[in-house]
């Protein structure tokens, strides 16, 4: 067993333990493979068990012989164990970091686990795109399910399977995908079925410099269109941005060739640039300093709030575009898997009350961010903590997630889901028990036989005792469209997370 | 009457703040209390009514094309711009209004004139219901010369107040330093006063300059003394100016809005607010010491951090009741300048100062913190403001009780509190539980107080653009809930009751039947007989009423659909609101094009009234 040779010294005595806003805890740390357990080895006091895999960073410094060691976590909590001896504490600190930075995604705890829990209906069956297609077959006939992507040859970031026009045949797909950024042709994301109007999303045309078109793709979006309507193409890049991109092969729709559509650019931020954004959020708020002012010249400076409005305002520029102007849209920045999927999804969250509900919500997570090929891996690597920063690490999900709490505070009713559940959604996202959130997309997924090696979240949370935590006591079915407000004044800091 | 230069102009427009382009057409009306905007659409006939003693500023803006702008800012942070026709009308108005929000003379404000048809004897309990010889018989404090509040009575700590010592640089007063022995030895608990100067130390320094000052430690024995920077009125009319100016930015980007939200400080001085009634409160909980709280004349700050203290110390306060009680006595007792600090009359603009709006936003920060531990809720607080700058009620006129009493306004006018505490069903908090480990006794910040604590209250300075709110009300649905609940609850009672009484005939149904077929059993039975005249009675009795039920049983009915009712009736509000939100307008410059939403109807609704159709069936 390889966790044996990481691991230096499995347990020690006397250790305390900190946290904020609670009593310290004296007791008895033990290292194994996967959690780091402190016992105060009385019956009425809880243990701490932390998951390796959601470590982000440890401080170790020393006072004489006592050794103190803090861990940043993940999901933003601090704690400190003050562990006697100089030796026993490098050694623990020197086994965490080992085991919290594990290379092999098998090594990882959801390989290991067995749940105590009998599986009612396994949640990696819950949400098949079969079912998906057939809540809204009956009332089209325009689309079809495609098999083309079966062995993830045209795509290997999207599913086997994916919903297109049906006047569009495999082959042209196949043309479309070589025109896309990625290989992610445009698919369907969502059907309004208050009229017919639809989303799809996909990555940036390559055009590059020199003004590529393709027939087949602009036959494929144009199939979406009904007879003299317009769409919008909403590129979640600034003009700026999306014109630069030309130089390296990718670009964006050119009116010539796409009369039918009009383009709306709407920046959103990525990558590192949101990364910085939570880190310095998260400094901000753990800065203990009494001062007003400082503190919020340091949530302007991170930025938080101004990505959160960009985002919202664009999924309602969305919404708008289907609900009162009667246009179907295609939604793309550059990969199509980070802005673009935060805008599909929170432009549901408004148009659709199903995606209001617990299983609706875990429907639209399961196809607009795992399905669709949201590299989770990737972006939740490392979180607000770390100092090796790698630039495809961005808290695009958490945003996400902000985003659906900001709308809820402003509907309270209208969901029937609370805040705990998206905070547990955060939380398995960063690290978990469970397989859901490991890969980058489905091939990989695929390939590392996470449905027979590990559990699904949602076997686990579509329990009735666990669905109880989750479930907003205010909720009644609201059929209506809801528009959030995107005024500054509207949009408070979460202080949940 | 005589200063309304016109009393109606018509074909104006009332300018919609988020969306200047919807604009509603209407007439203008002037009378002596109100401006009074009527719109012309037929089916809304809206109505806007503005006090006069609301308005803060009128502006008269440069003519354009489409007529005469006019911007009216309230004091409750309402906005209204109007557009009329003609410049001269224009004028008008404005020169009629200036004069209008700008009374000489107590006579000419509203509570003089408004009457809520209470015949005299109502008006006379309304004022006797908050009465602070009672409350000092509640904090056990007979008689005592100190304007005492012990707030404490294990610990017999106590809070007391005062104005700066007129000390200069070395005047001493002996009655003043035995005085606070007296204070000290009051408390056993303890043996030393903390003596709490709520401004920044440098203030304090250059009021002796003046002969005034703090406290020399060396002339008091056992003083702890302790400044609290809390800045002076000049700097909070300054700060609240730069907020609302904030609030008033169209679009701003969320760069403008926090950063200028930090540049007025505001959040801040709340702060220093809160962090002196936190201080205040644990010298007085935790460590039992006695405290003295003054700061230069000892009616703003002193009173700010006072009450904050008491809320936090007592729960008394934080009931409907008492905080009308804390207001009472901390602020309209102890000779708080309400005519002064907002402007009710014309006077000195440098005199004007939010000093207890900011108490009042410190108490919704505070049950921001602890949802539970209020009976109150937001609203009340919002009325409570509203209402200081109305001058619709008697209660806040004037400057000190002095001269309230030489006007005689008890007897001729109303009181707030009795209007508050009739509609006390709008005001209440139905998640407030006077039960619970955290809501009794002292309330407890967290130990590291963090600054993300202190939030923009949109809910007040953003009140009337209703885009901003959360569209859904927290409050008022469980406030529905409850309503419904309860009603059930009889209904289930009234139920239970019948079939109780069901099962008595039927049992004496069975009696009657086991004693016909075993009539040995009959003779020890003397009431049998009457049970057996009635029994087909009441049978029947119930059969018919069971249909059709019983006419309290029907009303109680039609009481529970029209709570349904009101239910549903939230939300056409809803699809309206959606309708004119910000969110959508701010999106792009392009106007949603007209497909009204229609308020669909909504089957999980119909499902939940057939629900309770059948439950009361």
């Amino acid at each position: 067993m390889e966790f044996a040779e990481l691991i230096k010294t499995p347990r020690v005595d006397n250790v305390v333990l900190h946290r904020p806003f609670y009593p310290a805890v004296e007791g008895t740390l033990c290292l194994t493979g996967h959690h780091l357990i402190l016992s105060s080895r009385q019956d009425n006091t809880e243990e701490l068990w932390l998951l390796h895999s959601n470590i982000d960073a440890i401080d170790k410094r020393f006072v004489g012989s006592l050794g103190t060691i803090i861990i940043k976590c993940k999901d933003f909590r601090i704690i400190q164990l003050d562990i006697p001896g100089m030796e026993e504490c490098l050694n623990i600190a020197s086994s965490i970091e080992a085991l919290s930075t594990l290379d092999s995604i098998t090594l990882m705890y959801p390989f290991f686990y067995r749940p105590m829990f009998e599986v009612i209906e396994d949640g990696w069956h819950s949400f098949l795109p079969e079912q998906e297609f057939e809540l809204y077959s009956s009332a089209t006939s325009e689309w079809r399910l495609s098999y083309v992507n079966k062995e993830f040859a045209v795509c290997p970031s999207y599913p086997p399977i994916v919903t297109v026009p049906k006047s569009i045949d495999d082959e042209a797909l196949r043309k479309v995908a070589t025109f896309r950024h990625g290989g992610r042709f445009p698919v369907l994301s969502y059907y309004h079925k208050k009229n017919g109007m639809v989303i799809m999303r996909s990555g940036q045309p390559l055009t590059g410099t020199n003004g590529r078109r393709c027939k087949e793709d602009e036959k494929l979006i144009n199939a979406t269109l009904r007879a003299g309507k317009r769409g919008y193409i909403i590129d979640t890049r600034s003009l700026n941005v999306a014109q630069q991109a030309r130089a390296k092969g990718g670009g964006f729709e050119q009116e010539a060739h796409y009369p039918q559509w009009r383009r709306i650019h709407k920046s959103i931020e990525r990558y590192h640039i949101l990364q910085e954004s939570l880190i310095k959020l998260v400094e901000a708020c753990n800065d203990q300093t009494h001062n007003m002012d400082r503190w919020l010249s340091k949530l302007e400076a991170s930025n938080w709030l101004t990505h959160i409005k960009e985002i919202l305002t664009a999924a309602c520029l969305a919404a708008q575009c289907i609900d009162r102007e009667g246009a179907s849209i295609l939604i793309h920045g550059t990969e199509g898997t980070d802005s673009t999927l935060q805008v599909t999804s929170l432009a549901q969250i408004i148009l659709e009350p199903r995606s209001r509900t617990i299983r609706g919500f875990e429907a639209l997570i399961e196809r607009e961010w795992l399905q669709a090929g949201h590299p989770f891996q990737q972006r939740c690597a490392q979180s607000a903590y770390c100092n090796t920063k790698q630039k495809w690490e961005a808290p695009v999900f958490l945003l996400f997630l902000d985003c659906v709490w900001q709308i809820l505070r402003q509907f309270p009713c209208s969901f029937e889901f609370n805040e705990n559940f998206l905070i547990m959604l955060f939380e398995h996202a960063y690290a978990s028990q469970f397989g859901t959130f490991l890969g980058n997309n489905e091939s990989e997924r695929c390939k590392l036989k996470l449905q027979q090696k590990t559990m699904s979240l949602w076997s686990w949370v579509n329990q009735p005792g666990e669905l109880s935590k989750f479930t907003n006591p205010l909720f009644e079915a609201n059929n209506l469209v809801i528009w959030p407000s995107v005024a500054p004044q509207s949009l408070p800091l979460w202080e949940g997370i | 009457m005589e200063h309304i230069r016109t009393p109606k102009v018509e074909n104006v427009r009332l300018v919609d703040r988020v969306s200047p382009k919807k604009a509603a057409l209407g007439t203008l009306y002037l009378t002596a209390t109100h401006v009074i905007f009527v719109e012309n659409s037929p089916d809304t006939r809206k109505e806007t009514w503005i006090l006069h003693s609301q308005i803060s500023t009128i502006e008269k803006q440069a003519t354009t094309a489409t007529g005469c702008p006019l911007l009216i800012r309230c004091k409750n942070f309402q906005i209204i711009q109007l557009i009329i026709p003609q410049e001269r009308d224009c004028h008008d108005v404005y020169i009629s209004l200036i004069r209008l929000a700008r009374p000489v003379k107590y006579e000419e404000l509203y509570c003089f004139s408004f009457n809520p048809m209470l015949d005299k004897e109502e008006r006379e309990q309304g004022w006797v219901l908050i009465d602070l010889s009672e409350e000092y018989k509640r904090m056990g404090l007979p008689n005592h010369h100190w304007q005492l509040s012990d707030v404490n009575r294990d610990y017999r700590a106590s809070i007391c107040r005062s104005s700066q010592p007129l000390s200069g640089f070395s005047a001493r007063c002996l009655e003043d330093e035995q005085m606070l022995q007296a204070i000290r030895k009051a408390n056993p608990g303890s043996d030393f006063v903390y003596v709490v100067d709520t401004r920044p130390k440098l203030n304090a320094m250059a009021n002796r300059a003046a002969g005034k000052g703090y406290e020399n430690e060396d002339n008091y024995s056992n003083i702890k003394f302790q400044f609290i920077g809390i800045e002076n009125i000049h700097v909070m009319r300054n700060s609240l100016q730069k907020m609302l100016e904030v609030c008033e930015l169209k679009s701003p980007s969320m760069s403008d809005f926090l950063w200028g939200l930090e540049n007025s400080g505001w959040l801040r001085h709340i702060k220093a607010i809160m962090d002196a009634g936190i201080f205040i409160a644990k010298a007085v909980s935790e460590e039992g010491a006695s405290v003295l709280v003054h700061c230069s004349d000892g009616w703003d700050r002193t009173a700010q951090v006072c009450s904050v203290a008491s809320l936090l110390l007592d729960p008394h306060y934080r009931t409907l009741k008492g905080f009308m009680v804390l207001i009472e006595k901390d602020w309209i007792s102890f000779g708080h300048k309400f005519n002064h600090r907002y402007g009710n009359l014309d006077g000195d603009p440098k005199e004007i100062s939010p000093v207890i709006d900011q108490f009042i936003e410190c108490v919704w920060q505070l049950m921001e913190q602890f949802p539970c531990a209020f009976e109150f809720n937001e609203r009340f607080l919002i009325h409570i403001q509203h209402h200081i700058y109305s001058c619709q009620f008697g209660n806040f006129l004037c400057n000190s009780q002095k001269e309230r009493r030489e006007l005689k306004i008890q007897e001729r006018t109303y009181s707030l509190w009795a209007h508050l505490w009739k509609n006390r069903a709008d005001y209440l908090n139905p998640l407030f539980r006077a039960d619970h480990s955290q809501t009794q006794g002292t309330l407890h910040l967290p130990t590291a107080p963090c600054n993300f604590m202190y939030k923009f209250w949109s809910g007040m300075y953003n009140r009337f653009e209703k885009g901003m709110q959360p569209r859904q009300s927290v409050t008022d649905y469980l406030m529905a809930v409850k309503e419904e609940t309860q009603q059930l609850e009889e209904e289930l009672e009234a139920l239970e009751e019948r079939l109780e009484k069901i099962q008595k005939v039927q049992l004496n149904c069975t009696k009657v039947k086991s004693k016909q077929s075993e009539p040995s059993k009959h003779s020890g039975f003397s009431t049998s007989d009457n049970s057996i005249a009635n029994t087909p009675q009441d049978y029947s009795g119930n059969t018919k009423s069971f249909p059709s039920r019983s006419p309290s049983q029907g009303d109680e009915d039609s009481a529970l659909i029209l709570t349904q009712d009101n239910l549903k009736s939230s939300d056409p509000d809803l699809s309206a609101n959606s309708d004119q939100e910000s969110g959508v307008e701010d999106l792009s410059c392009r106007s949603p094009s007209g497909g009204e939403h229609a308020p669909s109807e909504d089957s999980g609704k119909d499902r939940d009234s057939d629900e309770a159709v059948f439950l009361t069936a």
